[in-house]
């Protein structure tokens, strides 16, 4: 009897498929002789958004961002600090609303033009002149929340603009004037938002078109394609259907050249499908690792990084939700009720650390004298029972499906708060919320709930950008409206002595601590893998990794 | 037949504006918008009020229906509200992705599920029929995204066989015509990038593949044992037909209708399993696009992606009825 031919047919493609297979393993191992020196595969948890970083808040647009572009000021490396950039030197003047930048000299961008102070103005006029669709909020997050408005605000409800004007005095020196003082300068200034953009590509891309309509906003080629600044990396290709965005090394790179050849960010959203790909051999790193990863991998010796804490996690009290809240005693029950250093030890990183102020330690203006809300059961009952709200009802909101850097895993952070609420004998109404947009929209808006955890990553190293985000004005996730207390910001803010400054910042945490609007809970530090042959790299506690210094052993 | 055809295609017409007003209506009553995602924990009200005023999110829902409506028949899907890209661009660069894969994915169902459906109903009882009614039911019971990491654990992680996620080795630098990386691959000459391709379909598609071969596998095996048992099949045995002449002509043939339907429906629900298998494999096509755009509250992507899923699904439908004329002569399409 003949074979049958299905039996022919599944030999056929088995065939064939190994074939095709043998033909396509060796050349990936071809591949990987030559790229394994100079190209680097990074693994990224989502696709950039734009890559002009003057219209990204997301933070994988901002990470392409910070190895193309430079700004006039950077944090050090592996710290917070403002340390020089594209400026070697600043000083404010008497008065602290104006600056005196020292530009580098001998910079040139990526299409071969020169960087100077024109080049600074060119780019500060363009943000400030923004009109039309450059002043939707989703558009320019970063600049509206630095400073402000505009030249001519469109929206009434725009505040007026914190930027003055900016004077090239020479090509070397440029004056940046401000219409007040603020502590937020120079710090803000090293967010990439604030990137320094070659003038001649701006305009011969139309960078600042943004067309369409606010519901159909249509960026300009420059901001998908054409990025030109002066960084180590220059843009490539974005290979959206592959996921992928290739950067190449700058040849005319005015410092320390580039060791890898070409960076490629690969987008892997699911985080276990990350870790897959690291082992495979896929790609040589990736950001956002699960807590849970980190011992296991290191142990298989990959280049484990732990990036210092930037971030705090807190528990939000609404005092409109539930009238009891408005009692200070009840705020502060629920403060020692929990027992925060069995968190952080059970269901936190390594490295993580209980939170005492609203911000990490590593910003200037952290108090380390500020009333502090050791566990003490006992004492919550004492003070729930002196307010009369022994028998007190929570509707406590958690977020699901979600991974953020300060908040690993919501669902065991919530299971062990509670259970410390229920020990004093609150009792609680759990409302588990799909994060976005669900989960954001409750807490935020403030109607419902009575309390939830929730949390910040700094987005540069000064203290207003902590709890001057959180407090500085009535908002409706902590329903409380405390003048005194928002006063006291408004002075801080537009304090120029730096050293007064943070003195009145130390005063804050405290007023803050007394007041007690929540609980901060902890400091966790994020971690950021590479392959076991990959060095050169120093995690960032505000994830401004330098990949121009990773290289294979 | 070309009437039969035409009247099928027109049918589409209402069915979609039908379909659009009741999703841009359910869309519109989730909780939260677009501005939450775009925002994050750093949103206040007033910003994301601003967002929902910009975007007209606060007009009438008929109001903005008829906008959507309006550029709609200028084949305008509007834009992603989340990568601020046109939704056709989004759309055009990733569904060549989901095509390549669920077609791989239907070649593997249909190419080993039938024969294997075949074997088991001819060899009832035995070895490999017991094999392969167990091995669906694992196929039709383990979830499509953990078959996936097993895959992944045991090909990719330990023995370096198959990459473990995307289309292409980004290092391969391959040129980009049609977004469908094998053919272009094969029209541009780049073999390797071909192969590359084609070498990262292999476990994706496996797993998209196990459910629909599983399903296949079992009414094959159904079906023909049903068709076995016809007294015509005794008839042309008792004429002395030869086996080969015997299976093709008449068991064959007459198996295939009921399978045939199945595939049909198979191919919709195959892109829900897509949107599983490009997550878990980090493959750039529409499923893993949709699955983010839900969370986005991404509306633009959201209606347009229906909407083109019901188009391919009446088409998908349309050519398996086709089909059935060619299987089988009784049925006549009028």
């Amino acid at each position: 009897m003949r074979a049958p031919r299905p039996k022919v047919a599944i030999a056929a493609v088995a065939v064939a498929a190994l074939a095709v297979a043998g033909c396509a393993e060796s050349n990936r191992d071809d591949n990987s002789g030559s790229s394994k020196k100079d190209t680097l595969v990074f693994g990224v948890a989502g696709d950039p958004k734009v890559l002009d970083p003057s219209f990204a808040s997301d933070g994988e647009s901002l990470r392409v961002a910070r190895q193309v572009f430079e700004t006039l000021v950077r944090p050090e490396e592996g710290g917070t600090k403002v340390t020089p950039g594209l400026a070697e030197s600043w000083t404010p003047d008497a008065a602290g609303t104006t600056w005196t930048f020292k530009l580098r000299s001998g910079v040139k961008f990526h299409d071969g033009t020169e960087f100077n102070a024109e080049a600074v103005c060119a780019n500060f006029d363009r943000w400030y002149n923004a009109k039309g669709l450059m002043q939707s909020p989703d558009v320019t997050a970063y600049w509206q929340d630095v400073m402000g408005g505009f030249a001519k605000n469109e929206d009434a409800e725009l505040p007026p603009s914190l930027f003055k004007s900016c004077a090239a005095k020479d090509a070397t020196t440029v004056d940046l004037a401000f219409t007040r003082v603020s502590s937020k300068i120079p710090a803000a200034l090293m967010l990439p938002s604030f990137s320094i953009h070659s003038p001649k590509a701006l305009q011969e891309f139309d960078a600042s078109n943004v067309a369409g309509t606010a519901e159909d906003i249509k960026y300009p080629a420059y901001a998908t394609a054409h990025p030109t600044g002066t960084g180590p990396f220059k843009f490539k290709a974005w290979d959206v259907a592959n996921k992928t965005l290739t950067l190449e090394r700058n040849e005319d790179y005015s410092g320390a050249k580039a060791k890898l050849k070409t960076l490629i960010f690969k987008t892997i959203s699911d985080e276990n499908a990350r870790k897959q790909a690291l082992r495979s051999g896929d790609i040589q790193g990736y950001d956002l690792v699960g807590p849970a990863d980190v011992e296991p991998l290191k142990g298989e010796g990959f280049n484990m990084l732990t990036r210092p804490a930037f971030n705090v996690l807190y528990l939000a009290i609404n005092q409109k939700g539930n009238p009891k809240l408005a009692d200070l005693r009840v705020r502060q029950a629920i403060a020692y009720a929990l027992n925060r250093q069995q968190l952080v030890d059970s269901k936190l990183p390594p490295g993580a650390k209980v939170a005492d102020n609203f911000m990490p330690d590593t910003v200037e203006g952290w108090n380390g004298d500020v009333p502090k809300y050791t566990y003490d059961p006992a004492k919550a009952k004492a003070l729930l029972a002196e307010a009369g709200a022994s028998n007190l009802t929570l509707k406590f909101h958690y977020p699901t499906e979600v991974t953020r850097p300060y908040m690993p895993n919501p669902k065991d952070i919530f299971e062990l708060l509670s259970a410390d609420l229920k020990a004093v004998g609150i009792t609680v109404e759990a409302i588990p919320l799909k994060w976005s947009p669900d989960y954001l929209n409750a807490t935020t808006s403030g109607s419902k709930h009575d309390i939830h955890f929730l949390g910040w990553t700094g987005d540069y190293g000064d203290a207003y950008n902590f709890i001057g985000t959180f407090f500085d004005r009535p908002k409706d996730e902590w329903g409380f409206n405390n003048k005194a207390l928002f006063d006291q910001f408004k002075d801080a803010d537009t304090t120029a002595d730096i050293a007064a400054r943070t003195e009145k910042y130390k005063a804050l945490n405290k007023s803050v601590m007394e007041f007690l609007p929540g609980v901060p809970i902890s400091h966790s530090p994020p971690a950021i893998v590479f392959g076991k042959d990959v060095t050169g790299v120093k995690a960032s506690p505000l994830t401004d990794e330098r990949f121009a210094t990773a290289e294979f052993k | 037949m070309f009437r039969f055809i035409v009247r099928r295609l027109l049918q589409l017409i209402p069915t979609l504006f039908g379909l659009s007003l009741l999703l841009f209506i359910w869309l519109r009553r989730l909780p939260g918008g677009p501005e939450t995602a775009i925002l994050g924990e750093r949103g206040t009200p007033e910003m994301r009020a601003a967002i929902r005023r910009n975007m007209g999110l606060d007009e009438p829902i008929l109001v903005q229906y008829g906008r959507f409506v309006r550029r709609l028949i200028k084949l305008d899907l509007g834009t992603s509200t989340s990568t601020k890209r046109a939704v056709t661009t989004e759309f055009i660069e990733r569904f060549p992705g989901t095509v390549e894969l669920t077609i791989t994915a239907m070649v593997i169902a249909i190419g080993v599920g039938i024969p294997l459906g075949y074997l088991a109903a001819r060899r009832r009882g035995r070895f490999l029929d017991h094999a392969s009614v167990g091995g669906s039911l694992i196929g039709i019971c383990i979830p499509v995204f953990f078959l996936g990491y097993v895959l992944k654990a045991i090909f990719s992680e330990n023995l370096h066989w198959f990459p473990s996620s995307g289309r292409q080795d980004p290092t391969l630098e391959a040129t980009r015509v049609t977004n469908f990386f094998v053919l272009d691959g094969l029209m541009t000459r780049e073999w390797d990038a071909a192969a590359d391709a084609i070498w990262h379909l292999v476990l994706p598609s496996i797993a998209l593949a196990s459910i629909p071969l599983a399903i296949i596998v079992r009414i094959t095996r159904a079906s023909v044992l049903e068709v076995l048992n016809e007294d015509f099949v005794r008839t042309a045995e008792a004429k002395g037909l030869t086996e080969q002449t015997v299976r093709r002509r008449h068991v064959l043939r007459n198996a295939m209708l009921p399978v045939a339907t199945s595939i049909g429906l198979l191919a919709g629900g195959l892109l829900s399993g897509a949107v599983l298998t490009e997550t878990v494999f980090a493959f750039s096509g529409i499923g893993a696009f949709v699955a983010e755009a839900i969370g986005q509250r991404d509306y633009p992507v959201l209606m347009g992606f229906i909407l083109i899923i019901a188009v391919v699904y009446v088409l998908v439908n349309l050519l398996v009825d086709l089909s059935y004329s060619f299987i089988d002569p009784r049925v006549r399409v009028r």
